[in-house]
């Protein structure tokens, strides 16, 4: 059903755009002093969002002139968008107050690059695409330096800005590209225009849109600044960058490629494969000598995004079901880590070196457990969640008969395997080293909640995959 | 109960000991005490539970019983389990042996708790992989085996544990993602993964090759076959006691129950094509593997390679798809689960001893430890295959069946149970006779009641089983004379086309 202009289609937005709103006045007339109270009031924001999404109204919706989508698929990644910035925004007042780095600034950042993302999602129109993509680009060029006292934080964010910049400069050049020749910014009119002949401008159009999106989800060849932004940043700033944009930013590749370029998908399917491969295979082998967690978590991600590429890869709605299915595993997994990270600390002190979990089963077999199923979950070893991630995208690989993309795909993770393994083996069969301090309740709360989803998924696939389902079923 | 039949309830009991364990946590005496009680006591009641299984079976009907089906992911992927008369015994076998292997880990003393949890999740998966009914939920089994059994290696294991955790996980991974491929592929196919289905299903021929071999990927690292064999005897030597009995006694047997589920029944065409294949590397296996066996050091290695051997005459008998064939396979499954088992406990109870799995550390023990010598020397003679033990029955049963497709064959491996009456009275010969010439060993005491009672049983079934082997064989025969005849089938239908 479209409308010309529906404010209740966007209302999760609208919440969080008013929100925002009153959090700067807020912030800036009080101050200091209302850090607490901000934070506090963005996670309600964030919650309330998510509750009105889930129980908003199903089916499909367009509004604004057709430049905004409202469907299950958007629902599903908006929630996991929402999700994930929920939790990193709980996982981060720890951080901010024991590194004395608190301000009402991050948590209203961290909405604003919130809403773009939800923006960006529900995107149906080249210029919708681009409003959100830089709304949440631009917010996150700011959190990637936030410790602004610290070096490589600042370097951090600088090199996220130039390359961001570029690739936004990239996806503009696109998109221009696109309307030029297809004479249209809506996606269900380029799917038109390029239906029957597929001009080469709009194949360069495409390459460069493609370009663009790859940056932000962290694909090889344009994953260079995801290992330095990841150790920079902060470690909840990193747990942010890993969780709620690569969801926006895979959710708007998938919505482009499927609805805007269903004409060229030979072409685009070719670029996809190869970006998946470059990633799979980079992210399992550079990943083998890291020291550093958070680089390491940085190569698994950028791993773990050419994994979910191979179901988009097959471009039917069984891949793009593998996609989602996928992307929200992930996100509980990549949380559960970066809350795994966020609890390393030792005489008050955050670290971040993989040999400090030495010995860790013995010194705090709780945690050693939970971090334990999330290194099998991320290598893909079953029961735990991350096989069934894997299974969807390689069979849906393997019904559009792409054998060689999936045998790669199982020799990836196999080699990425092993370092998930060492992760395990520093855990449980070192010496171990002097025992971390107590981390925060939030921390302790992810860590367990997120083991609990991979470990119980299998036992009650149902509600994500049937979720999954409708909402692949609805690009279509 | 909950609608559940009795085989969730052999997956479920373990994990109720281990939850229940998971609850007891703390390292004072009293309570790893405990810990060691909870788990012996859960695989008592598991393997008593099993028997009722066995009760309720009824092994002249040839399809599967007890099947319980829930729906899981979706009406194509549920959660399906039964058991036929070619996997009750394995069943049987791992609730056996789990109790037992539990009993002989008294010298575990680090982290109790963990250890026994994971053996109970490890006992869970284990007799999953025997009852699952649908391949992704067999997949599920099959491969989360690897966590227990990497943390069982790596966390008690001896000097190398962490070399020989990772060539363990890694290698058979590797082997068990080809097929996960392969499931996917048949998925699409059949729009189904219920086993029960697809065993009905006719795969194209040029499809089945493909499926075959990835399977066979999975299956020859796990049995294992020649040349993917190098992980076994790393991870046999260094795992705990315990461990290796699991590991040779089940886990071993995996591989060779995923020929007879899958590969055979499934890809007829493709196993009659890849028989020649098969044959080769059972016979290299055979022999290469027991001269590899003959200049051992290490009495754990020399085990390890001596069941490489024997599963060559496993897979050997698999492909001749005759009925001696397949039925001595699996009888010599079940027996070298028994001796294999044993030996490694043999090799525990020393090791227990003097810390030293160094064949030349010892000699003379006859004269200390009597029973323990008697012990051993009748597992030694089963390894062997002597008439009158269960050895025997399976590897003439075995070569029987191939005599009859392959008399070449045949031939080559008859040299290796000359072979293994080498290597393995050669082994007995430097352990158990001559004098005591190392003054440490003239204090080491014979078999404890407690080790007693754990030899009792296996020492019972592999002479029961080798002069009456009849119980395995009557439980197996419904099924794999179905599977020969389907097979026979298979092939005249292919043959009949023209193809």
């Amino acid at each position: 059903m479209a409308t010309a202009f529906s404010l209740p289609t966007a209302l999760p937005e609208f919440i969080l755009a008013v929100g925002i709103l009153v959090l700067v006045l807020l912030g800036a007339f009080r101050g200091e002093r209302s850090v607490w109270l901000v934070t506090e009031i963005a996670v309600a924001l964030l919650g309330v969002a998510l509750v009105v999404l889930l129980a908003g109204h199903g089916g499909t919706n367009v509004t604004f002139y057709g430049s905004f989508t409202d469907d299950p698929f958007s629902r599903f990644m908006k929630a996991l968008a929402l999700f994930g910035s929920l939790v990193t925004l709980l996982l981060s007042v720890e951080f901010m107050r024991r590194e004395k780095i608190a301000g009402f600034e991050f948590p209203i950042l961290i909405l604003l690059s919130t809403l773009g993302m939800m923006v960006l999602i529900s995107a149906s129109d080249l210029i919708a695409l681009y409003l959100g993509f830089e709304m949440m680009s631009l917010a996150l060029y700011v959190v990637a330096a936030y410790h602004r006292d610290n070096t490589r934080a600042t370097e951090a964010g600088l090199k996220y800005f130039v390359l961001g910049a570029l690739s936004s400069g990239m996806l503009l050049y696109g998109l221009s590209l696109v309307y030029g020749f297809a004479g249209t910014v809506s996606f269900a009119g380029v799917a038109n225009a390029v239906k029957d002949h597929s001009s080469i401008g709009v194949i360069f159009g495409l390459v460069f849109v493609l370009t663009g999106l790859a940056f932000k989800i962290s694909a090889v060849p344009f994953h260079m600044w995801t290992p330095d932004v990841y150790e920079g940043a902060p470690t909840p700033v990193a747990a942010f960058f890993a969780s709620a944009p690569k969801m926006a930013a895979m959710a708007v590749l998938v919505r482009v490629v499927i609805t805007a370029f269903p004409g060229v998908a030979g072409e685009w399917r070719q670029i996809i494969i190869f970006v998946s491969i470059a990633s799979m295979a980079l992210g399992s082998f550079a990943a083998i000598g890291q020291t550093n967690f958070k680089r390491l978590m940085a190569y698994s991600s950028i791993g773990h995004m050419g994994f979910a590429l191979v179901g988009l890869a097959a471009g039917t709605p069984d891949g793009v079901h593998g996609v989602v299915i996928y992307m929200a595993i992930y996100l509980v997994m990549t949380l559960g880590t970066f809350a795994a990270i966020l609890s390393m600390q030792r005489d008050g002190r955050y670290i971040e070196d993989i040999a400090d979990l030495a010995g860790l089963a013995r010194t705090n077999g709780p945690m050693a457990f939970f971090l334990g199923a999330m290194m099998f979950s991320l290598a893909g070893i079953p029961p735990l969640g991350g096989f069934f991630a894997k299974f969807y995208v390689f069979a849906a690989a393997i019904e559009a008969n792409l054998f060689a993309l999936a045998v790669i795909g199982v020799l990836c993770s196999v080699v990425a395997a092993f370092y998930y393994l060492r992760i395990v083996k520093i855990m449980y069969f070192d010496e171990p080293v002097p025992a971390f301090d107590q981390p925060g309740l939030a921390v302790r709360i992810v860590l367990a909640l997120s083991t609990a989803l991979v470990i119980f998924y299998s036992i009650v696939p149902g509600p994500l995959t049937s979720a999954a389902m409708a909402a692949a079923k609805s690009l279509f | 109960m909950f609608g559940f039949g009795i085989l969730s309830g052999l997956l479920i009991l373990p994990l109720i000991g281990a939850a229940a364990i998971l609850v007891l946590r703390g390292d004072d005496p009293a309570t790893v005490n405990n810990i060691r009680w909870i788990a012996f006591w859960t695989t008592v009641a598991t393997f008593i539970l099993s028997l009722v299984a066995w009760y309720d079976f009824n092994p002249a009907e040839s399809g599967f019983q007890l099947v319980e089906q829930k729906t899981w992911f979706s009406s194509a992927i549920s959660y399906k389990l039964g058991v036929d008369g070619m996997s009750m015994p394995f069943v049987l076998l791992t609730t056996l042996l789990m109790p037992i292997s539990i009993a002989a880990s008294p010298s575990v003393e680090r982290r109790v708790a963990e250890y026994m949890v994971a053996f109970l999740v490890l006992e869970t998966l284990m007799i999953g992989v025997f009852v699952a009914l649908d391949l992704v939920l067999f997949y599920l089994f099959f491969e989360g085996g690897l966590i227990p059994m990497f943390l069982i290696i790596g966390v008690w294991g001896g000097k190398r544990r962490v070399y020989a955790a990772f060539k363990f996980f890694l290698y058979t991974m590797l082997g068990s993602l080809l097929m996960l491929l392969a499931i996917m592929a048949m998925y699409w196919t059949a729009k189904t993964t219920d086993i029960t289905v697809l065993l009905h299903t006719n795969f194209p021929a040029g499809m089945q090759k493909w499926l075959w071999l990835a399977f066979f990927a999975s299956f020859a690292v796990k049995m294992p076959m020649w040349p993917v064999h190098t992980w076994l005897p790393d991870a046999h030597v260094e795992a705990p006691t315990a461990g290796s009995v699991i590991l040779a006694a089940i886990l071993l047997k995996m591989g060779g129950y995923g020929f007879i589920r899958f590969s055979l029944p499934m890809f007829p065409d493709a196993s009659q094509f890849f028989a020649p294949l098969v044959y080769a590397l059972s016979v290299i296996a055979i022999i290469y593997t027991s001269l590899v066996a003959l200049v051992q050091e290490d009495m754990k290695k020399l085990i390890a390679y001596s069941s490489v051997a024997h599963m060559g005459f496993v897979t050997m008998g698999l492909f001749a798809m005759t009925p001696q064939g397949v039925q001595g396979a699996i009888f010599l499954m079940i027996s070298h689960g028994l001796v294999s088992g044993a030996l490694f406990l043999c090799v525990g109870v020393i090791y227990d001893r003097m810390h030293t799995r160094d064949i030349d550390a010892y000699g003379g023990l006859v004269q200390r430890m009597p029973l323990y010598a008697t012990a051993f020397m009748i597992f030694t003679l089963a390894n062997v295959g002597l008439p009158g033990t269960s050895g025997f029955i399976g590897e003439f049963l075995t070569l029987l069946g191939t005599f009859s497709v392959n008399s070449w064959v045949a031939l080559f491996a008859t040299t290796g149970v000359i072979l293994s009456a080498a290597y393995a009275l050669y082994l007995y010969r430097r352990i158990i006779f001559g004098v005591i010439e190392k003054p440490n060993l003239m204090a080491i005491a014979d078999l404890s009641a407690r080790e007693v009672v754990i030899f009792a049983p296996l020492v019972i079934l592999t002479i029961y089983y080798g002069v009456h082997p009849q119980p395995v064989i009557d439980a197996s025969a419904a099924s794999v004379d179905a599977l020969i005849k389907g097979l026979g089938q298979a092939l005249g239908a292919t043959k009949a086309a023209g193809l």
